[in-house]
C-alpha cells in the first residue's frame, strides 16, 4: 500500500491532556505529524483536531480507530486530499524599504493574492492563505529579498461529505 | 467542568455533607463497593491515609512493600472477582512505581482505579519535592486519567473513574489528586456515573452481522473457535459452552481465555499460540470458518499474519472497535458484548457434530502427546520437570485452584497443563509479560477469593522481582501457596539463546539465594523438593495447609518448552522439538 496524505479530523471534549493522549497514538506507531491544528468546531463545547499525516491508508484507518477509542473523543474521521477543502495560512514579515525600493515585491503581492496586514516604518506583514504549494512558492519568491520572519499554520480542512457529529452526540446522550 | 456532563439517573435532590476532599474520596470508594485497596503511603497522599485510619472498619487498606506490588495485587483481586481493583500511592516515585501495573492492566483489559497524591496545586510545574507529571507519564498506559485540583471535583470524577474502568472493554484509570484538594472541604453527595457523552462502551449489536455469522457457521465443514478473555469479562462462559456443544465446534483458548471453559470439556481442544498445543495451531490453517470470541489476534497467537488462517472466513466477536481488522481482516465483525452477541446467535445455529473434523484434533493431540506431553507429565529421566509439578497440583487441588503465574517457561507450562473447572481461575500477565506479577497478584487473588486455594507458580527469576511482597503475606496471614520452579536460569531467554542465538548464554544463569531460608525469614512455612519421590507428598501437604506455604522445586536446568512457533513463523510451522 502506497503512502498518501491523509487529513484526520477528531471531534472531542475540550479537556486538558487530550492532545497528549492523541499525539501519543502517532508516537506509538512512529508516525510524524506533518501538521496539527486545534480549534473549536461547529458544535458548542466540542473541539476539533485537524491532523495531517503521510502514510498508508491501512495505518491511517487503524490510527483513527485507536484515536476514536479514547474516552473523550467523540468521533474521528480520515480523508484524502481529494475529499476535503483545505487551506493553510502564513505570515511573512519583510523590511518596509523593500516595498518601495523593489517594484517586483509589489507584483508578487498582487499575483499571489496576499494581504498586507500591517505596515510600519521598519517592516510590513503579508498574510497568505492557500494550499501548501502556493505558500511555498511565495516563500521562494520573497526569500531572495530577505524575510525577517515567517510562520505557517497547520492545515485546516472541511470535508466535501457530511459529518454527522451532532446526530452522534444526540445518540450517545439518549442511550 | 462544563465538558464533563454526565448522564445521571433520576437526579433527585440529594442531601450533602460538608467534609474534606480526603474524606470524600473514602466515601466515593465505599459507594463503589470497594472493600479492599492496596497501597503505600507518602507525603502527598497523607490526608487520604489519615481518613483511611478513621474508616478502617469499613475499608481495608493492605500495605504492600512496593507500589508495583499494590497494582498487581489490585489486578489479581480484579481478575478473580470481576470487580474493580484499587491501588493507591503517593506522588513522584510512588506514582512512577505504578506504571508497570497500569501498562499490564491496560494490555490485559483489567479494571483498576489507581489513586495518586500530587503536590499542592500552587506548586504544580515547579519541580517541587516528589513532583512528577504522572498524568503525562501514565497517559499511554491508561484507559483514562485525570488530575483533580479542586475538592469539589472529587465525587464526579471518582464516579466517572469507576464507570470507565469497568465498562466496555475494561482497563486502568489513574486519578491524581493534588494535596490541597485532599485538605479542602466540599459539600459532598455521590451519584454513580451511568454514561459519558463521548464514550460508547457497548456498541449496539448488528443483527445482520449475527445472521451472516450464523450462516457461515451453519454451512461450515470445519468451524473452529478461539476464545479469549472477552468471554470471561463479558460473563459469556455459559453461552460459549452452549455454542460449542450445539454446533459441535472444537474450541481453543488464548492464554487469557483459559478457564472460561472447563479444560476437560471434550470439545475444548487446547491452547493456541507460540507454546500452545499442536493441533489448535496447525488446524488454524485448515479450518474453513474461524470464530474468534473476545480475543485480539495477538502476535504470540497468530505468528506470521501473512500465513494466518488465509483459507478461512473469519468471524470476530469483539467489544472494542479498534480491534476489528487491526491484525486479521475479518469477513464478519460482530461488535458488542460477548454474552449478548452469543445469545442472539444461538437460536440461529443448527445442531451439528463435525466428528471427522474433531478427530483431526485428536490425532494431532496424540502426536503431541508422544513427542512432548508424555515426557513433560510422566518423565522417565532423573530430573524433575515443570509439567509434573503442575500435574501434581492439579491432582491435589482437584482442578479447583486459582492458578497465578508469572512470565516465562513455567507460565507456558502452567497454561498448557493446569486444569480448571471454574472461570476466572487463571491469572497471568499475558500481553505485557510482566515478570514479578505473580507473587503480588496471588495476594490480591487470595483476598478476593478467600474460600479458594490460590497457587502462585513462579520462576526463580520473576520471584525475585517482587519478592518483598512476602512481607505482605506474612503481615496479613494471606494463605497463598507459592511454588517456585527453580531451574537457576532465566529459562525462556536461555531457551531462545539455545535455539536462535547459537547457545550464547548471555546473562541467563542465576546464582540464587536459599529461597527456603528467605521464606522462613518472613515466618512462612517452607520446603524444598529435589527428588521426584518427595514431590507428591509435599504438594499434598502444601495444598492441605491452611497457612501461607512456600515450596521450591528444583527442576531440570536446561529443559525447553515445546511445541514452539518460532518468532515470526507461521502457525503451520509449529515445532514439536
Amino acid at each position: 500500500m502506497e503512502n498518501k496524505w491523509f487529513t484526520i479530523s477528531v471531534y472531542s471534549e475540550n479537556n486538558v491532556g487530550l492532545l497528549n493522549r492523541i499525539s501519543g497514538i502517532f508516537l506509538k506507531r512512529h508516525i510524524n505529524i506533518e501538521s496539527l491544528n486545534v480549534s473549536k468546531s461547529e458544535i458548542n463545547g466540542v473541539s476539533k483536531f485537524t491532523v495531517v499525516i503521510f502514510t498508508t491508508e491501512d495505518w491511517t484507518r487503524k490510527i483513527v480507530q485507536q484515536i476514536e477509542k479514547q474516552i473523550e473523543v467523540i468521533k474521528a474521521f480520515y480523508h484524502t486530499d481529494e475529499e476535503t477543502i483545505y487551506q493553510e495560512s502564513a505570515l511573512f514579515k519583510i523590511a518596509s524599504n523593500l516595498l518601495f525600493d523593489d517594484r517586483q515585491i509589489q507584483n508578487i503581492i498582487k499575483e499571489s493574492n496576499a494581504q498586507i496586514v500591517t505596515v510600519s516604518r521598519e517592516y510590513f506583514v503579508l498574510a497568505k492563505t492557500g494550499r501548501r504549494g502556493e505558500i511555498d512558492e511565495m516563500y521562494h519568491q520573497l526569500s531572495p529579498y530577505g524575510i525577517m520572519q515567517f510562520v505557517r499554520s497547520g492545515r485546516i480542512a472541511v470535508t466535501k461529505s457530511v459529518m454527522q457529529i451532532t446526530a452522534l452526540l444526540k445518540e450517545f446522550q439518549t442511550k | 467542568m462544563e465538558t464533563l456532563k454526565e448522564k445521571n439517573t433520576g437526579s433527585t435532590k440529594q442531601t450533602t455533607i460538608r467534609i474534606s476532599g480526603a474524606e470524600a474520596l473514602i466515601h466515593c470508594l465505599l459507594a463503589e463497593e470497594a472493600d479492599l485497596i492496596y497501597g503505600y503511603p507518602g507525603g502527598a497522599i497523607m490526608p487520604v491515609y489519615d481518613e483511611l485510619y478513621k474508616f478502617q472498619d469499613k475499608l481495608t487498606h493492605i500495605l504492600t512493600r512496593h507500589e508495583q506490588g499494590a497494582t498487581h495485587a489490585a489486578q489479581g483481586y480484579a481478575r478473580v472477582t470481576g470487580k474493580v481493583g484499587v491501588a493507591m500511592a503517593t506522588s513522584g516515585p510512588g506514582a512512577t512505581n505504578l506504571v508497570t501495573g497500569l501498562a499490564d492492566a491496560q494490555i490485559d483489559s483489567t479494571p483498576m482505579v489507581c489513586i495518586t497524591g500530587q503536590v499542592p496545586r500552587h506548586l504544580l510545574g515547579s519541580d517541587a519535592f516528589q513532583e512528577t507529571d504522572i498524568i503525562g507519564i501514565s497517559t499511554p498506559v491508561t484507559k483514562w486519567n485525570y488530575q483533580i485540583t479542586k475538592a469539589t471535583e472529587i465525587p464526579e470524577i471518582m464516579a466517572k473513574a469507576f464507570y470507565i474502568a469497568k465498562s466496555g472493554r475494561p482497563g486502568p484509570v489513574l486519578i491524581d489528586i493534588t494535596k490541597n484538594a485532599q485538605f479542602d472541604e466540599l459539600d459532598f453527595s455521590y451519584e454513580p456515573c451511568t454514561g459519558v457523552r463521548s464514550y460508547n462502551p457497548s456498541p449496539k449489536i448488528n443483527s445482520k452481522a449475527i445472521e451472516q455469522a450464523a450462516d457461515l457457521i451453519n454451512n461450515a465443514k470445519k468451524p473452529y473457535i478461539i476464545f479469549g478473555q472477552g468471554v470471561i469479562l463479558g460473563h459469556a462462559e455459559e453461552q460459549l459452552k452452549a455454542l460449542v456443544e450445539k454446533a459441535g465446534i472444537p474450541a481453543a483458548w488464548t492464554i487469557l481465555g483459559l478457564s472460561a471453559m472447563h479444560t476437560d470439556h471434550p470439545l475444548n481442544v487446547g491452547m493456541v499460540g507460540m507454546h500452545g498445543n499442536y493441533g489448535p495451531n496447525i488446524l488454524t490453517n485448515e479450518c474453513d470458518v474461524l470464530i474468534a470470541i473476545g480475543m485480539r489476534f495477538d502476535d504470540r497467537v497468530t505468528g506470521s499474519l501473512d500465513t494466518y488462517a488465509k483459507q478461512a472466513k473469519v468471524i470476530h466477536f469483539e467489544i472494542d472497535p479498534a480491534e476489528i481488522d487491526k491484525n486479521v481482516t475479518t469477513d464478519v465483525a460482530i461488535l458488542g458484548d460477548a454474552r449478548d452477541s452469543l445469545e442472539l446467535l444461538l437460536p440461529l445455529i443448527k445442531e451439528n457434530k463435525h466428528e471427522e473434523w474433531h478427530n483431526e484434533f485428536k490425532t494431532k493431540y496424540e502426536e503431541e502427546f508422544d513427542a512432548v506431553i508424555k515426557n513433560d507429565l510422566h518423565p522417565t529421566k532423573e530430573g524433575l520437570t515443570m509439567g509434573e509439578v503442575i500435574e501434581e497440583i492439579n491432582l491435589a487441588s482437584k482442578n479447583k485452584a486459582v492458578i497465578v503465574t508469572d512470565v516465562g517457561q513455567h507460565q507456558m507450562i502452567a497454561c498448557r497443563y493446569a486444569k480448571f473447572n471454574q472461570s476466572k481461575s487463571n491469572i497471568t500477565s499475558g500481553g505485557l509479560g510482566t515478570m514479578g506479577f505473580a507473587l503480588p497478584a496471588a495476594i490480591g487473588a487470595k483476598m478476593g477469593a478467600e474460600d479458594r486455594e490460590v497457587v502462585a507458580i513462579i520462576g526463580d527469576g520473576g520471584y525475585q522481582m517482587n519478592i518483598q511482597e512476602l512481607a505482605t503475606i506474612y503481615q496479613n496471614k494471606t494463605a497463598v501457596k507459592i511454588v517456585v520452579l527453580n531451574n537457576d536460569h532465566l529459562g525462556m531467554v536461555r531457551q531462545w539463546q539455545e535455539l536462535f542465538f547459537e547457545r550464547r548464554y548471555a546473562s541467563t544463569v542465576m546464582t540464587n539465594p536459599d529461597f527456603v531460608k528467605i521464606a522462613e525469614g518472613y515466618h512462612i512455612k517452607a520446603k524444598r523438593v529435589e527428588k521426584r519421590k518427595d514431590l507428591k507428598a509435599t504438594v499434598e501437604e502444601m495444598m492441605a495447609s491452611s497457612e501461607p506455604y512456600f515450596l521450591e522445586v528444583k527442576v531440570e536446568k536446561e529443559d525447553n518448552v515445546f511445541p514452539m512457533i518460532p518468532s515470526g513463523a507461521s502457525v503451520s510451522d509449529i515445532r514439536l522439538k
